[in-house]
């Protein structure tokens, strides 16, 4: 698509509320700052903001790590790699090397979303732009960390990642604000591609604040035999976040794996979810959510779309709600064009079990301590089978909302 | 001991237990047999405290403690453990996450688990697609960390092959065997409240006396060797009419 057809579109749309969450006006918010700091190095970042990235799985001394990117409200401060064959730059520097990244721009996430994807594209956002060339396995993960640390200010990021041919890459996202941003707005369009036979593990950390506002946007792109798995982690306070990622299985026998962990404190509205199009034969999708309310309000929507034979799709959600004032809404949907499918989904929301509490407190265990270990557990069974580094980031992640002392 | 007098027990409205009298003193094993749904079950999910199960009169005492209407947890940390015959799955949980928790750091749980072949199993989530014999070998484990002083016990050896029955029947008198409830280092001998069909366990432990509970009610009591060769020669019936003549 031509720019201006790109900049016709993202005008007309500059107005169109999203299908889902509570409608946010942009103008309400001042564009973030963003200055010419490229090159800093993690380890001399100031000590609060080193422990904000630190707490969404982003190290700053870059142990074990294949790359790091990071986006401070929209200043990009830091890309760099330790391995061949992996490219860590900005999407608008991609865009000036090479002629070819256009294709990957605005092509998977459509401009014309809603306005938060025109305001994105408006305003010539920046992101991290990841290459893993084909057939290269970066071992370790490469980390990113999109930071707000302004008032009332919005960030815009427009993020790419391809994983070409035969390649594999784990990644963690890191998504927080430091003290300094008071009743600002996160905006991203993501966009990830990942090739014939290649494989991606994409694993986002929220950590936000009570006055802090996200609408993420992403559509994931997964050919042949290729393989997408998803972990979302949010729990901690947020005022509102809506988000509803797209994975388009578009190659025979791909795969896509959502799992998604959140929490909602008093006062917060998550609308989270996530839709799966299986466009080829035999390609799999499976979506698990796990949820706590402790008083803030909790929408999971879950979306199958199997529209090509052999396929397998399974859809699950669990929720508790352990405080009153908690609302947990589950709106699971799935929709078929043929008949050769297999397509099912589970729901339950409600309290932790009585049995399985007085099971525990029957070993000595205080009714507090057997609910936050059962809670921790219906949190934990949401990520199983993420890769060990990974999984030590979220288990620390789920022990700092000390949800045993629920 | 354990001391129950005039119990009666309510499951969602329905009378199970009758009139219950129980008095085990410190350092012995009682047994109790009865046909199934007689309420025995029942009878040690109410000495435990499980909230479905709704004392309408009577009393129970642990330790001298009036604990009839003591909290569940508060039950467990005075010293009664319970292996269950039915435990509930708790998914995303796992079997170390509890033994940790319940032992709190006072048991190696490596060797404990070991010794009961469950090692493979510390990072299952509990009793998730647990066989038959492997619920109860965690079970037995748990208790393990637990480590009460008045051990109930909901027909360990049922499922059980005939291996491991061994295996589980010398740590449950190795169990019942030992000394102390939990942390507490009081020099507080062990007693047990145990549950059989079979009546395989009985050739691992020394129990003083037997009851057998029917429809509900204790209906008669005596050495645990005679009453089982009786009730598997002559069932249930004859002891249920010795007690109704007298
Ligand atoms: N939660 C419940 N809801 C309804 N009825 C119950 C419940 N628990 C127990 N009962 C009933 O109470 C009676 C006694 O049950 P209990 O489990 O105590 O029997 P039991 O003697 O342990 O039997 P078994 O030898 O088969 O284990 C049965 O009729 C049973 O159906
Ligand atoms: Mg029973």
């Amino acid at each position: 698509m031509s720019s201006e057809e790109l900049r016709r579109r993202a005008k007309h749309a500059g107005g169109k509320t999203a299908s889902y969450g509570d409608d946010i006006d942009v103008d309400n918010f001042q564009v973030a700052p963003r200055e010419l700091r490229a090159g800093e190095d993690l380890e001399s970042l100031d000590r609060d903001l080193k422990d904000s990235i630190i707490n969404v799985g982003v190290v700053p001394d870059q142990q074990e790590r294949a790359g790091s990117f990071l986006l401070l409200d929209n200043s990009i401060v830091h890309t760099s790699k330790q391995v061949e064959g992996l490219e860590v730059m900005s999407t608008q520097e991609a865009l000036k090397r090479y002629d070819w990244a256009k294709d990957f721009v605005w092509n998977a996430v459509q401009v014309d979303t809603d306005k938060y994807t025109a305001k994105t594209f408006m305003e010539d956002s920046d992101g991290y732009f990841i290459r893993v060339k084909s057939g290269v396995h970066v071992a370790h993960p490469v980390q990113a960390g999109q930071v707000l640390d302004s008032v009332r200010s919005m960030q815009n990021v427009h993020n790419v990642i391809i994983v070409e041919e035969g390649a594999s890459m784990q990644f963690i996202s890191g998504c927080t604000s430091t003290h300094c941003a008071k009743e600002s707005l996160h905006l991203a369009a993501s966009e990830l591609y990942v090739m014939k036979g290649g494989s991606l593990t994409f694993t986002t950390i929220h950590n936000w604040a009570s006055d802090i506002s996200a609408r993420p946007r992403t559509v994931i792109k997964v050919a042949e035999d290729a393989t997408f798995i998803d972990n979302y982690i949010s729990l901690g306070p947020i005022r509102s976040i809506q988000l509803y990622p797209k994975v388009f299985l578009d190659g025979p026998r791909a795969k896509a794996n959502f799992s998604s962990i959140s929490v909602a404190p008093p006062g917060c509205k998550l609308d989270m979810g996530c839709m799966a199009v299986l466009g080829a034969p035999e390609t799999r999708a499976r979506i698990v959510s796990r949820s706590i309310t402790t008083g803030g309000e909790i929408i999971n929507r879950g979306r199958l779309v199997g529209l090509a034979p052999m396929i397998k799709a399974h859809l699950e959600c669990n929720s508790l709600i352990m405080a009153d004032g908690g609302i947990s809404i589950a709106i699971p949907e799935l929709e078929a064009r043929l008949p050769d499918v297999e397509m099912t989904h589970e729901a339950a929301v409600g309290k932790v079990a009585q049995d399985q509490v007085e099971y525990l407190m029957a070993r000595g265990l205080s009714e507090d301590e057997a609910v936050g270990i059962i809670v921790r557990g219906v949190l934990e069974g949401g990520i199983v089978g993420l890769p060990d580094q990974i999984r030590l980031e979220v288990e620390k992640a789920i022990d700092q909302t000390n949800i045993g002392a629920l | 001991m354990l001391k129950v007098e005039g119990l009666n027990v309510e499951v969602r409205g329905k009378q199970v237990l009758h009139d219950i009298d129980l008095d085990i003193p410190e350092g012995s094993t009682y047994v109790l047999f009865g046909p199934n749904g007689s309420g025995k079950s029942t009878l040690l999910a109410t000495i435990m405290g499980f909230s479905q199960f709704e004392v309408t009169s009577g009393r129970i005492f642990f330790r001298g403690k009036d604990i009839t209407d003591a909290p569940i947890d508060e039950r467990a940390r005075l010293g009664i453990g319970m292996l269950m015959q039915r435990p509930p799955n708790i998914p995303g949980v796992r079997l170390r996450s509890v033994l940790k928790a319940t032992s709190g750091d006072g048991m190696d749980v490596e060797r404990a688990a070991g010794e009961l072949n469950m090692d493979s199993f510390l990072e299952r989530d509990i009793n998730v697609g647990f066989s038959g014999g492997e619920l109860k070998r965690s079970e037995i484990l748990q208790l393990q960390a637990q480590g009460p002083c008045f051990l109930m016990m909901d027909e360990p050896e049922s499922g059980v092959d005939l291996v491991s029955i061994q295996v589980i029947g010398k740590k449950i008198r190795d169990l019942i065997g030992g000394i102390g409830c939990g942390s507490d280092g009081s020099g507080t001998i062990r007693s047990a409240l145990i549950i059989t069909h079979t009546g395989q366990i009985l050739d691992f432990i020394e129990a003083q006396k037997a009851f057998v509970l029917a429809n509900g009610t204790i209906q008669c009591s005596g050495s645990p060797d005679v009453m089982f060769e009786r009730i598997r020669r002559h069932g249930y019936e004859e002891c249920i009419r010795c007690h109704q003549r007298n």
